[in-house]
């Protein structure tokens, strides 16, 4: 009875600017997913979309969550924040655009390779935000 | 699968102190019954237990001087490494050359055999449009810890064999040539600085020999010390560029370019793997990774502290010339089968119900403390959560557990205590009686 089996929920913490905890979000989805025994091209694409997500909830935003919900078919990771927003989507999708603030792409992080690194990685991607309101990323990733 | 491990455990000396599984990177130990016991397709033999364990109980099983008895030409491949562990007592030529002294019949560096793989690896770095960083497959631990913790790097590992198997396939080829003798009479055995190299000596990938025997350096270390002051002096047939393979920084140097990175220890090579499956690191072209605190000088069945170890490399290395002179061609002799994952630590085969067995785990590991004592005898509240689900344990392993369930129960036993037969008069002036009675 494969179809009644519940989903896998998880929900994760993000703290903003917390560089030392960045990357501890995908990890543990990783290891779930690991685990479970997903083929490893897959759980590759879910850590790579997972951890450009958090560390742009961790450089960008005030604090946010990551969800996972896992199924045999499918993964959707559901990135949301509190924080500015992104106010022009199409142009974030762009390689090497960035708003980190300077400080930040000094230590090295927010080279603006984020979203356009998810968007090579899911099979889905969907992303709302405007400005003040905060950004909520959904990614979806097939297992196939 | 039928595996072999170097590591073991000596029953009598282990006190079941749990020291040792929380340092395993593969999880790989439980105490159960007052004794620790390796779950043997975990074990990397990476050789952490053996540092770590405060009775000296983990031990690594490799072959011994007797088994030299079984060739006519012996042939001794000392690592990188080897000649750190003599420093101050002999010469460069002299520490080699005391290999003779103890059975051999002649030497075959392993940082000869390094240098080859160095300028193999140069050019195949050169021509590499692949997924990057490529990754060293020279320390059989960090291969290991790919296989179990990180199955989609395995792709990535650097299709080269190892200076261990190449100096074996050269020097029986150098024995052929020197004595005429067949290959079976000839006996090629590995000095090794950790259990990880005994354990890749006797898995052969893909039915390419490597050498015929791994002897652990501690278990002959003696012997060289005795044999060392009247030992002969044997030509050093590598260079600097070699012998630096015996210490993190080797490998990349004798390679040569300017985005390699190397990393040591076990625990931070787990940090760095992590990121490069999460896609950081793509600007490195290559890693060099080794399991033990400064590379093989600090391999877990070596003597010296590794820190001493390193400076004594180096120093002894000054003589050298920066490179072997000429170098053999390998020929087929770099061949390597691709490394295949070892997904272990998978909950059940079937996907489904490895994800209802996740379930589950996640609502076990919710009711436990997250104190991680290890008292359970399981590394970690998750891991004890993952051997339940397993059906390896159960939850009152867990002291906390038991006693929260002791309390309930004692309660239980004192609130029935209280109650009397209905037959039964009250006690003088009760004056608790609204817990006794059920009469009316
Ligand atoms: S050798 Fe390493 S992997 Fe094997 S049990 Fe010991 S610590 Fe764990
Ligand atoms: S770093 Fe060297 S000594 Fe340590 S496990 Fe790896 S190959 Fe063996």
């Amino acid at each position: 009875m494969k179809e009644s089996l519940p989903a896998l929920e998880l929900a994760i913490p993000v703290r903003a600017r917390d560089f030392l905890a960045g990357g501890d979000g995908a990890a543990r989805i990783r290891q779930v997913l690991q685990q479970v025994g997903f083929p490893p091209g897959v759980i590759r694409r879910v850590a790579i979309a997972a951890y450009e997500a958090e560390m742009n909830i961790v450089i960008h935003s005030l604090g946010g969550e990551l969800k996972g919900r896992i199924t045999p078919e499918v993964i959707t990771i559901i990135a949301r924040d509190a924080g500015p927003g992104i106010p022009d989507i199409d142009l974030a999708m762009r390689e090497g655009y960035s708003t980190a603030p300077r400080e930040i792409q000094e230590m090295g992080f927010g080279a603006g390779m984020g979203l356009p690194n998810i968007r090579r990685c899911t099979d889905e991607l969907e992303i709302h935000s405007a400005p003040g309101a905060g950004t909520t990323i959904k990614m979806v990733i097939y297992n196939r | 699968m039928e595996y072999f491990h170097s590591v073991r455990l000596e029953q009598d000396k282990c006190k079941g102190c749990t020291n040792c599984i929380k340092h395993c990177p593969t999880e790989a130990i439980r105490v159960r019954e007052g004794k620790a016991h390796i779950i043997q397709e975990r074990c990397i033999d990476c050789g952490e237990c053996i540092r770590i364990c405060p009775n000296h109980a983990k031990i690594a099983v490799g072959d011994g001087l007797e088994t030299l008895a079984l060739y006519r030409y012996r042939i001794a491949l000392p690592a990188p490494a080897f000649v750190s562990q003599f420093a101050g007592r002999a010469g460069l030529e002299q520490i080699l050359g005391s290999l003779l002294t103890v059975g051999f019949d002649d030497v075959y560096e392993v940082a000869r055999a390094a240098e080859v793989v160095a300028r193999t690896t140069r050019r195949f770095l050169a021509g590499y449009r692949g997924k990057r960083p490529l990754i060293s497959q020279a320390c059989p631990a960090v291969v290991g810890l790919i296989q179990v913790r990180f199955p989609s790097l395995v792709e990535q590992l650097l299709p080269l064999t190892t200076p261990m198997d190449l100096a074996a396939r050269l020097a029986r080829e150098k024995g052929r040539a020197d004595t005429g003798l067949p290959d079976e009479a000839i006996g090629t055995f590995f000095i090794s600085p950790c259990p990880a190299k005994i354990t890749a000596g006797r898995q052969q990938h893909g039915g390419v020999p490597g050498p015929d025997g791994v002897i652990p350096l501690a278990a002959i270390y003696g012997d060289i010390l005795k044999g060392l002051a009247a030992a002969p002096a044997y030509a050093c047939r590598a260079g600097v560029a070699g012998y630096g393979w015996g210490q993190s920084g080797g490998e990349n140097a004798s390679i040569g370019g300017q985005r390699l990175l190397e990393v040591d220890g076990i625990h931070h090579v787990i940090e760095v793997l992590t990121r490069i499956e999460a896609g950081d690191f793509q600007d490195i072209d290559y890693i060099e990774a080794q399991a033990c605190p400064g590379g093989c000088v600090g391999g877990a069945l070596m003597v010296r502290n590794p820190y001493l170890a390193r400076l004594e490399l180096r120093q002894l290395a000054r003589c050298l010339p920066a490179n072997a002179g000429e170098l053999p061609e390998p020929g087929n002799n770099l061949a390597t089968t691709p490394v295949q994952p070892r997904p272990v630590l998978q909950l059940d085969a079937d996907l489904a119900a490895a994800l209802e067995k996740m379930h589950r785990l996640e609502t076990t590991q919710a009711l436990l403390p997250g104190l991680d004592c290890g008292s359970c005898g399981s590394p970690s509240c998750r891991t004890l959560a993952e051997d339940i689900v397993r059906g390896e344990a159960q939850d009152t392993d867990c002291v906390f557990v038991l006693r929260e369930r002791v309390r309930v129960l004692a309660e239980e036993v004192v609130e029935l205590a209280r109650k009397l037969p209905p037959s039964m008069a009250k006690p003088e002036g009760g004056s608790n009686s609204e817990n006794q009675g059920n009469s009316n």
